[in-house]
């Protein structure tokens, strides 16, 4: 009936309308689903983005959840560039908030920048070293970094479970599993109404951006990524490279996890990454592993979160429904770059 | 490409802002506007549990007061919590019923960043000028299943699934076991931990366990219906919690101990609007009705239907104070000495961890 075939070149007028007709099947195919709950798509589509830029707080918000997206995205993108496939990204936000948390919790009366420093270091080296083990197996016996990497991230959630029920469980809870709150100079302080961590990830942006593109390294990543032989040929210290390319992945994810855990949550649970480690691979990709897109990206997809939120409250739309919403418009957007990349032709019997 | 993308992205939502702006929130006109009400819940509406008895309640103060309200489904007992009562605010909510035990320390924090907005925080303990807490003698109506459960049980054990070791459960799995002793002190009560309020899945899990070590009783302190359908499935007995749960389990249903939330929710919300609302602790009981006792379906044991009316009377008359010693703990230590009952202090402090005799297992 019909086969796909790849396409070299595609113009741009040709994948803005691919991109365009999915946005419209997205809302259009949500739309109905809204019908049949006798709500106006139109209306929720509104109140949707009302919710997530509609007043100063709601923008905030947004921004709130800009931030831990963001800098897991540029994790990722680091170690996609080179073809390894870190789906760990959720473990070493966990593992990265869980170093910045020994620190927080065994030296909370320290000077307030001195402590934050220190958090911020054991984050990035808690994530790091975390993403190394994967990354050292992988450079030495050519091990399938997605298994292990996806498989670690339990490990990790396992481990802050046992903290959270065992030995860093809080005296003065009454007995409910919860790790003690942090005390306010191991709190990240508010820049305009959003805790620092935004400075923080339009920093690395600018870092990870001059990096990949301006540096050695990040030359042989790319290099890498493309092929390892040729790398090998230019006389490149692959290991070295996969080592320490994936060192600074998990040191970012990490970052992450520290930022979430000191001004999100104020203490270390569970729930401090929130799936951002899944969701960054979306935005990872969508954004073409370019950090300046991947900020444009997460922020879109941070607005869709929030609006999602929002239409919840604002119309007693059930969660479900609205994460179908969500998901609905998340498959038409994944499904457009499909056919940007192929084209379908249609045989003529 | 990618970039081109993304700048599609942007120009469809600038594109939808221009459509969207027609759209009007709608307030009804019959409605009050002065308060609009926000409900946290910790799992959805329609668990069958303690999130539609909650549901219930706020269904019941529309009907009473024609406020505006909203709820937020499935809110995880951690940071996003904080989040959701702030977005509540930020939609004009004036009221929040933060209705889990683990909301604490995040509806404190909104509390304190929102000192004109009234947060009510259901079974916890701390309290402010705009926050105060709310909770039931639960433990009158467990004690009263509790005959059920020692009357119907023929193998002289009863299982109880439980969700955390809190105060909260442990007194409800003292009292349950102190019902039940007093119509068969041969009966003991095996407990299960799921360290979850909500997962109905795990919930049977810990059901069917217990249905492996010989209980033909299950009881629970969990949201869902998933301990009834494991009894249901293995053919044996059933007490619920929050709700009427005999649509889950037809043959293995007797009975749940609920809560009525509708009236404080009433009385609650009335007072913001009248201006005379102060923080206050609120404990509800048989006698007020916020506790009670679904009558018993056909799968009790004969008998238990008087037995339960016997003892409802005692409570109601204040004879029976339920924690009244000698009461052991199960190592056998005596904690409460011969006449002395415990004092709501002792009842509702961080101090009762400690299980009574007749109870399988341990505070972990």
């Amino acid at each position: 009936m019909f086969r796909l075939v790849k396409r070299s070149e595609i113009s741009r007028k040709k994948s803005i309308v691919i991109r365009l007709l999915a946005i419209l099947l997205a809302f259009t195919a949500a739309g109905i689903l809204l019908l049949t709950l006798d709500l106006n798509p139109l209306e929720v589509y509104a109140s949707m983005i009302k919710g997530a830029f509609g007043s100063a707080y709601r923008v905030r918000e947004v921004v709130i959840k800009t931030v831990p997206l963001v800098i897991t995205s540029l994790g990722i993108a680091i170690a996609f560039k080179m073809l390894f496939w870190n789906i760990g990204a959720d473990g070493q936000i966990l593992m990265g908030a869980f170093a910045a948390s020994y620190v927080a919790l065994n030296y909370g009366d320290l000077p307030r920048f001195l402590l934050l420093l220190l958090m911020f270091v054991a984050g990035a080296l808690g994530g790091g070293l975390w993403a190394l083990i994967p990354g050292f197996f992988r450079a030495q016996w050519r091990t399938n970094e997605t298994i292990i990497t996806l498989m670690m991230n339990y490990v990790a959630l396992k481990w802050i479970t046992y903290l959270q029920y065992g030995p860093w469980k809080d005296p003065q809870a009454m007995g409910f599993p919860k790790i003690p709150n942090f005390t306010a100079n191991a709190v990240l302080p508010k820049l305009f109404g959003v805790h620092v961590g935004w400075l923080i990830m339009l920093l690395l942006i600018v870092i990870i951006h001059v990096f990949l593109n301006h540096t050695k390294k990040g030359y042989e990543i790319a290099v890498l990524g493309e092929s390892e032989n040729t790398a090998l040929y230019a006389g490149m210290n692959v290991k070295n490279t996969i080592v320490s390319a994936i060192f600074l992945s998990g040191a970012l994810c990490g970052i992450a996890g520290m930022i979430e855990a000191s001004a999100v949550s104020n203490t270390l649970s569970v729930e401090v990454s929130g799936g951002v480690g899944y969701t960054a691979i979306i935005t990872t990709w969508l954004g073409a592993l370019k950090p300046l897109v991947i900020l444009l990206v997460s922020l879109l997809f941070a607005a869709l979160l929030q609006g999602g939120s929002f239409i919840q409250t604002a119309h007693g739309i059930p969660e479900s429904t609205a994460l179908l919403l969500q998901g609905m418009i998340l498959f038409f957007v994944l499904g457009s770059e499909f056919f940007i990349r192929y084209r379908v032709i249609l045989r003529k019997e | 490409m990618k970039k081109m993308l993304c700048l599609f992205l942007v120009v469809m939502m600038v594109a939808l802002l221009g459509t969207g702006c027609g759209g009007q929130e709608s307030t009804p006109a019959e409605q009050d506007s002065t308060v609009k009400v926000g409900f946290v819940y910790v799992g959805p509406v329609g668990d069958g549990g303690w999130t539609d008895a909650h549901n219930e309640g706020k269904l019941y103060m529309e009907e009473q007061l024609q406020v505006e309200t909203v709820i937020k489904e499935n809110v995880p007992e951690g940071p996003e919590c904080e989040k959701v009562i702030n977005d509540m605010i930020d939609q004009g909510c004036n009221i929040i019923f933060a209705t889990s035990f683990g909301f604490m320390d995040y509806a404190e924090k909104a509390a304190n960043n929102h000192p004109d907005v009234k947060i009510l925080h259901c079974s916890g303990y701390k309290s402010s000028e705009n926050m105060n807490n709310y909770f039931g003698r639960m433990y009158e109506s467990r004690y009263l299943s509790g005959i059920v459960a020692g009357m119907r049980t023929e193998a002289n054990k009863i299982g109880y699934v439980a969700a955390y070791e809190i105060p909260e459960v442990i007194r409800g799995l003292n009292a349950f076991t102190l019902g039940v002793r007093s119509v068969n002190p041969e009966a003991v009560v095996k407990v299960k931990w799921t360290h979850t309020w909500y997962d109905p899945a795990k919930e049977k899990e810990a059901a069917k366990a217990l249905l492996a070590e010989g209980v033909d009783v299950i009881a629970q302190h969990q949201d869902t219906t998933g301990p009834q359908q494991a009894a249901e499935e293995s053919g044996v007995w059933s007490i619920g919690y929050n709700t009427d749960m005999s649509e889950s389990a037809p043959t293995a249903y007797m009975t749940s101990p609920i809560w009525h939330w509708g009236p404080y929710y009433v009385s609650q919300v009335k007072a913001v609007m009248d201006g005379t609302w102060k923080s206050e602790a609120f404990l509800g009981n048989l006698k007020d009705g916020t506790v009670d006792l679904v009558p018993l379906t056909e799968n009790a044991p004969e008998g238990a239907q008087e037995a339960v009316e016997k003892a409802k009377a005692e409570i109601l008359s204040g004879e029976n104070k339920i924690f009244t010693g000698p009461l052991k703990d199960n190592t056998g230590e005596l904690r409460v000495k011969e006449g002395i009952t415990m004092t709501d202090e002792e009842l509702f402090g961080t101090e009762f961890m400690w299980l009574v005799e007749g109870v399988e297992g341990k505070v972990e």
